[in-house]
């Protein structure tokens, strides 16, 4: 069978001496979405992160194309294809939309995304591209986030939280661009609070809880009571 | 007409205080680091200039061709290879770094070359004016050296508002995490920052040295006199460092007019007022 696209093998990770995951195990196979759900300081956002080269993790903990990976920086694990949208946006504040893109775009990887599809993708950012970023609702800001890491036209998308503070139509609208951006054939590993948001838009489905995948399956064979179980942990 | 003279050659001194704040100021923008060796580098310029001129037997204007690369590299050592260590969320490790690479090349400095103070000799163009009426007249070698500071501070607004370089500091500067997720390597792109500090400091070196006596001791001076046209003219702010320079440089003038032994007094004072009055500077970078 050929090494799926990212493979996270009993994946510990510390915040000095507190201990955020125990032994994660997840699978992205090519062009899959992929939710992670749980409650708040479940270690969804830990997870993305040492993905992303941001912790340090044991090195084959995390396997990209077959490929130890864990623990290199984040810059390499960027140039390799894998961009994470962070959780709260994170937009460089003194810099405007269009920058803010192009800071995402400087490695130069070959691929379908670039400034015009990105303003395809959102039109509505390419009235305001000269603006300074923080001058943008939050909406707007999050769409600035998300075509940001596509601009280094990534293989695996990570996204952490982009529901997050915002109203529910401009949810709607973010979610309505996940489509679109999975057609690329690039796959998305999707974190998310809002379980029906969750169920809606992932094949499959991870539930973390206190650090541990609590439930794991296809999104359309999890039952509500089942996810409830593994969210609250009763 | 004396005052008009004494102003103009403050506003002329003023170029060079500038391009001391210039490239303190890029550094304490893009990573929050304070160089407390920044003088000394100026001075290590100059000598490295000195030894270029005597060893090549060149123009000290035309040495600026080897000086500034060398400095450059310099600093793109320094930093990759000890100063990105001390850099974190304590500011204490690297004032403390830098304040003993300063003593360091104070006393390496003194070592080889002694603590006679020399000079650089440009030739004729030193002794050279303009006349612009009223009977005055300004030399071409401060006219020059303003110009080049001017310059200098151009370069730098149009390296971080409109190339991708510039863009990279920026970024960096917002949120040094976020731009490691972006693919931006943070000690590169701190590097490439020092690079370009001690390429503007090689400038200022040279200038000085063609400027004036200098010997191994002069660098702290120098560094307060960059702090101080920083922070008149407001941080994060480039052309505020060079309206910055120009106060600190005319009321070091004009404070020399008054009584020669008020010199640099004058500049203090000059510095103290705005800090009291207006402790943002004159031109503080606005948050867009």
């Amino acid at each position: 069978m050929a090494d799926p696209l990212l493979q996270v093998r009993a994946l510990d990770a510390h915040y000095g001496d507190f201990q955020a995951l125990f032994g994660v195990s997840m699978r992205v196979t090519e062009g899959e979405v992929v939710a992670v759900i749980g409650a708040n300081g479940a270690g969804k956002s830990t997870l993305l992160k040492c993905i992303a080269g941001a912790m340090p993790v044991r090195r084959n903990a995390i396997q990209y194309y077959g490929v130890s990976i864990g623990g290199d920086p984040a810059h390499e694990v960027v140039s390799r294809g894998i961009a994470l949208v962070p959780e709260g946006r994170r937009l460089f504040p003194s810099l405007t939309v269009e920058e803010n893109l192009l800071i995402g775009g400087q490695l130069g990887r070959k691929g379908p995304w670039n400034l015009k599809r990105v303003y395809g993708l959102f039109p509505m950012l390419e009235q305001h591209r000269h603006q300074p970023s923080p001058s943008l609702s939050g909406g707007q800001q999050q769409m600035v986030a998300i075509g940001r890491a596509l601009m280094s036209n990534p293989r695996l998308l990570l996204c952490d939280e982009i529901s997050l503070g915002l109203a529910p139509i401009v949810i709607r609208d973010i979610y309505a661009s996940i489509p679109a951006i999975a057609a690329e054939g690039l796959s998305l590993v999707i974190v998310e609070q809002d379980i029906v948001q969750a169920l809606k838009t992932a094949r499959h489905v991870y539930c973390l809880q206190e650090g541990r995948v609590a439930l794991q399956g296809e999104a359309k064979t999890l039952t509500r009571e089942k996810i409830s179980a593994a969210y609250f942990g009763v | 007409m004396e005052w008009v003279n004494t102003i103009l050659q403050g506003v002329l001194l003023g170029g060079l205080y500038a391009m001391f704040a210039a490239g303190l100021s890029l550094i304490f923008g893009v990573m929050r680091l304070v160089n407390i060796a920044h003088g000394d580098l100026i001075v290590l310029a100059a000598y490295v200039a000195l030894v270029t001129v005597q060893t090549l037997g060149i123009n000290p204007i035309l040495s600026l061709v080897i000086v500034v690369p060398v400095m450059a590299i310099i600093g793109y050592t320094l930093q990759r290879g000890l100063l990105n260590r001390t850099l974190g969320d304590d500011l204490l490790p690297p004032l403390l770094v830098t304040f003993g690479l300063s003593v360091i090349i104070q006393n390496g400095l003194l070592e080889l070359f002694t603590a006679d103070s020399v000079k650089l000799n440009a030739g004729a163009v030193e002794i050279e004016s303009i006349a612009v009426g009223g009977g005055l007249a300004v030399g071409v070698l401060p006219l020059a050296q303003f110009a080049l500071a001017v310059v200098v501070i151009a370069g730098l607004q149009w390296l971080f508002y409109r190339t991708a370089l510039g863009r990279a500091f920026r970024a960096t500067s917002d949120d040094p995490s976020v731009a490691r997720l972006m693919g931006l390597n943070n000690a590169h792109v701190f590097a490439l920052a020092m690079a370009l500090s001690l390429a503007i400091v090689a400038v200022a070196g040279v200038l000085l040295a063609v400027r004036a006596n200098f010997d191994p001791a002069i660098g702290p001076a120098r560094l307060i006199f960059g702090f101080e046209a920083v922070i008149i003219g407001g941080l994060g702010s480039m052309w505020g460092t060079l309206a910055g320079g120009i106060i600190l440089g005319v009321a070091q003038a004009v404070g020399a007019q008054l009584d020669p032994g008020w010199n640099l007094l004058a500049g203090h004072i000059a510095f103290l007022v705005v800090l009291a009055l207006r402790p943002q500077g004159l031109f503080p970078k606005v948050q867009g």
